[in-house]
């Protein structure tokens, strides 16, 4: 049997399978965006509460050159020799991203300025595309990170976050909250495990 | 073997037994903050368990509606009945790309499938990148939580480790540093694996695309730079709609380790260009299950691990001592409904408190179905025929209340009289580290009847 | 109102002190009351051991026993829970005679709190108690909220207990973890009970307890056990005889 035709005979046997005692069907909660879901006064104090309570950093500042003038006397970023930003006028590039067709061609970035869509205040999570880099594995593979959103964009909590995206449009999407870390050895938290060792945060009041 | 031994040899070292409750019971805490920290948190693992039992009840619906729209995305779909299918689909697409080097992200699917040994037979070298599946990776034995694989190793313990297989200081083992010296060691694992294997933690039916979640960035890393990333899933993974991750994500990580999400959710929906994507649906007995009145809530699991946390059992008695893929409370269920002969003590490792299942974000009522199992192993004449024969003698006498009188009499009347080493003695394991009841004269029935003859008068404050 | 006491087998043989306590703290509150002496075991150590066909039988029984009374009331957690929420299996849907004998069985405390309507009960009992939350008391028959569950209930112990003149409660580290006993778990499961009872004595000895006390007496025969092994000096009450003890105290508080 070739793999196709047994591709098709298991899923037709699983799903008889499944199909031969379902049980009856119950209804599905409704999940609207706004529902009786946890909000906050002040959504970008709880950002910046939760991130730091993560191992990342929020600075908030009024545009792009506060932004850049900031991360140019940050030690991170002082320290990388190999750097890299998508967004003009936060930081500079010491590699042409364009000119990059294998992402293994990243493996030194010490330094990545990204962009993210919008924060999530109960969480810190930052919502991010690869439809911003050439290279999905930008968001994982630097030693440091920053994310750069317009301080506006803070929503309260998770429902709110999937009511304003489409998640199926991109081929990678997700929500990153501080940087890498484990506490995998005698639960002992460790910032930096495989991602980033520092995630920084830009709420950027005029972009 | 079956668990008890196993578990008396783990608290037979009682310092060890109790850093290890501490550990799990300090993660349990960090969970009630979380919880706490979210007013609609209830309410919550209502949502959760109705979305879980709504797409159980339409599953084939919800499967089909998922192939569709990955197919769409151009990700490769692939079905299997068994472990053995599971293992043989990926070992074929690994071929085809000749792929010799694999990274993988935790996956308790894989674990289950044994898909590790069996790759490394057919030639593939297979690199674990969680760090704790990486430490147990290493010292060549299966994880003991599966949130937190290597709970149960103290911190010199991976110190020896590494420094045998990666070569760290002598006696170090201070966790920034170990960490630090994994994290440079699987560093050149990511930039040498020709793909990338993940476990999922949620299929969305509406999107067709799949979403994994870690701290680490390790299975991120591992599917962002090989060309193939093969995402292998039990069938019980998919949920309905893109909104629901709202619940899921808000649930997942608050009630695993007590943070308000993983560092990285990531959702996948689609191969990066000139790339592949793989989804392996598996089924290996989960559509047994679904059949199961009593046992089909053991599906909506979201592998976060907080029974395990919760179960003073587990805490007590060790990952390793259930000699299953999924230990503590949930295992217990899941191991007998795969080998009910095999896991036939699992059932019974537990005190019935109840704790996981008001700690569970997806209200399986584990305790419950624990119970269950107990009787489904009563009926399949698993129980051991000791304890069999002692609960039809005990409830022999219980049909008969003369007898049961006389019997209890005999028993206070023995317990009074006999000599110490007649009472305590190795047959009698309630004795070794606790006395018996202080045997009264007289039951509370003759107590009740005595006072009532006494006090049969006007002044009766019984009225 | 025609109230049945249903004391658990082992407690009408080795508590019946605690038994007495019962039939005393109803009486305080003027509670009629009767013990059918036909009455033995519910049924919960063979149903718990995955022994369903040996326990249905003794199901049966309690039914029979019980049939006719307003209230079946018992000084234990763990064996109403058996009844209340265990017994559904052994009955036809349709019985209502078992069901009403099902509903109606009920928890001292909650008998106390819910159908009589106490609230505080008048007494004197000037020590330090540690309460040990049964956990089928907790988390079944919800007598108070359970750690786990983000849902503040009545705690029916503390609400009995609180008012008592000169009574001080341990502040615990773990406020209702289990104490192993899990009946037959106790013995097959001997290493991981007894630990676990350890812990919890521990706990309590830490915190200063001076009485411990808990809705069930099975949990407390185990705690109880340990404590008298390791020559603790904590004293261990059944909450209904620290109540019983309690009330024949004047109090300075009763008016």
């Amino acid at each position: 049997m070739s793999s196709a035709s047994k591709n098709s005979a298991a899923r037709e046997a699983i799903l008889r399978r499944v199909r031969a005692a379902l049980p009856q069907s119950t209804p599905l909660p409704e999940l609207p965006a706004s529902g009786p879901w946890q909000t906050f006064e002040d959504p970008t104090t709880r950002f910046r509460e939760v991130l730091e309570s993560v191992g990342g950093l929020m600075v908030r500042v009024p545009d792009v050159g506060a932004a850049d003038a900031w991360l140019r006397d940050f030690e991170p970023w002082k320290k990388s020799a190999t750097r890299l930003t998508v967004i003009p006028g936060l930081g500079d590039s010491t590699l042409d991203l364009n000119s990059i067709d294998d992402p293994h061609a990243l493996e030194h970035v010490g330094f990545a300025v990204l962009k993210g869509h919008f924060g999530v205040a109960e969480n810190a999570a930052v919502w991010v595309t690869d439809a911003d880099v050439r290279h999905r594995v930008l968001y994982f593979i630097p030693q440091h990170m920053a994310l750069a959103i317009p301080a506006s964009q803070i929503v309260n909590n998770m429902h709110e976050a999937y009511g304003r995206i489409q998640v199926g449009g991109y081929p990678f999407s997700g929500f990153i909250s501080g940087p890498s870390k484990t506490a995998d050895i005698e639960q002992s938290l460790v910032i930096g495990a495989h991602g980033a060792r520092s995630l920084v945060v830009f709420l950027i009041e005029e972009w | 073997m079956s668990h008890p031994p196993l578990a008396a040899e783990f608290t037979a070292n009682r310092s060890r037994a109790h850093w290890h409750d501490k550990a799990l019971w300090f993660v349990r805490e960090k969970r009630d903050r979380m919880a706490n920290s979210v007013p609609e948190w209830e309410q919550l693992r209502e949502h959760a368990s109705a979305i879980k039992m709504h797409t159980v009840s339409q599953l084939p619906l919800y499967l089909e509606q998922f192939e569709r729209n990955a197919l769409a995305l151009g990700v490769h779909v692939h079905w299997a009945e068994t472990a053995e299918d599971h293992n043989r689909i990926v070992l074929e697409i690994l071929q085809r790309h000749s792929v010799k080097r694999i990274v993988k992200s935790k996956s308790m699917l894989t674990e289950e499938c044994h898909l590790n040994p069996f790759l490394e037979k057919n030639g593939i070298e297979v690199v674990d990148t969680d760090l704790g599946e990486r430490i147990v990776q290493l010292r060549n034995e299966p994880p003991s939580h599966i949130v937190l694989p290597a709970i149960h190793i103290r911190k010199e313990e991976v110190g020896e480790c590494f420094h045998e297989h990666l070569g760290t200081e002598k006696g170090a083992s201070d966790p920034a540093y170990l960490t630090e010296a994994a994290r440079g060691h699987l560093r050149q694992k990511f930039c040498q694996a020709d793909a990338g294997i993940t476990g999922v933690n949620f299929a969305i039916a509406e999107t067709g695309g799949i979403v994994v979640c870690t701290n680490e960035g390790n299975a991120d890393l591992g599917v962002s730079l090989p060309k193939v990333h093969i995402a292998c899933m039990g069938i019980e993974k998919l949920i309905p709609r893109v909104s629901d991750l709202a619940v899921f994500l808000r649930l997942l990580a608050r009630s695993a380790t007590g943070q308000p999400i993983t560092t990285y959710s990531s959702h996948f929906h689609g191969p990066r260009p000139g790339c592949e994507l793989h989804v392996v649906l598996v089924d290996d007995g989960r559509s047994g299950i679904i059949q199961s009145s009593e046992f089909r809530r053991s599906l909506s699991c979201i592998r976060c691990g907080a029974c395990m946390n919760t179960c003073p059992v587990y805490r007590r008695s060790g990952g390793h001592s259930y000699e299953s893929t999924v230990p503590g409370p949930i295992g217990s269920i899941l191991a007998p409904l795969k080998d009910s002969e095999k896991h036939s003590s699992l059932p019974f490792a537990c005190s019935l408190c109840g704790s996981c299942t008001d700690v569970c974000p997806v209200k399986i009522d584990l305790h419950h179905q624990l119970l269950a199992m107990r009787g489904l192993l009563g009926q399949r004449r698993l129980i051991a025929t000791s304890k069999k024969l002692s609960m039809k003698f005990v409830a022999g006498i219980m049909k008969r209340t003369w007898l049961f009188n006389l019997l209890g009499k005999f028993a206070r009347l023995s317990l009074r009289v006999l000599p110490r080493f007649a009472i305590y003695h190795r047959f009698n394991p309630w004795g070794r580290q606790r006395e018996l009841p202080e045997a009264p004269a007289k039951s509370f029935r003759q107590m009740y009847a005595d006072r009532k003859s006494t006090a049969s008068n006007p002044g009766d404050k019984s009225k | 109102m025609k109230v049945a006491l249903f004391i658990p087998c082992y407690v009408d043989q080795f508590y019946p002190n605690v038994g007495m306590a019962t039939v005393a703290v109803l009486e305080h509150f003027g509670v009629e009351h009767e013990f059918p002496l036909s009455q033995t075991c519910c049924g919960q150590p063979m149903a718990n051991s995955g022994c369903m066909p040996e326990a249905k039988p003794l199901a049966e029984r309690f039914v029979e026993v019980f049939d006719g009374f307003d209230y079946i009331v018992a000084p234990s957690g763990s064996c109403v829970s058996m009844v209340r929420h265990h017994y559904e299996e052994y009955f036809d849907h349709n019985d209502t005679r078992s069901r009403k004998v099902r509903e109606n069985t009920l928890e001292l405390s909650e008998f106390l709190t819910r159908v009589l309507g106490v609230t505080t009960v008048f007494g004197s009992f000037p020590h330090q108690v540690g309460i040990h939350q049964s956990c089928h008391g907790l988390r079944e028959l919800r007598l108070a909220s359970s750690s786990e569950v983000m849902k503040k209930r009545d705690d029916l112990l503390k609400t009995l207990l609180g008012n008592l003149d000169g009574i001080r409660f341990s502040q615990l580290a773990r406020k209702d973890e289990c104490c192993g006993f899990g009946g037959t778990f106790a013995v097959a499961e001997e290493a991981v009970s007894c630990m676990m009872g350890d812990d919890r004595v521990n706990d309590h000895v830490q915190a200063g307890t001076e009485v411990l006390t808990a809705g069930d007496m099975s949990c407390l025969m185990h705690l109880e056990g340990i404590i008298r092994r390791q020559k603790r000096k904590i004293r261990v009450m059944h909450f209904a005889e620290i109540l019983a003890e309690a009330v024949n105290v004047p109090s300075t508080a009763r008016r």
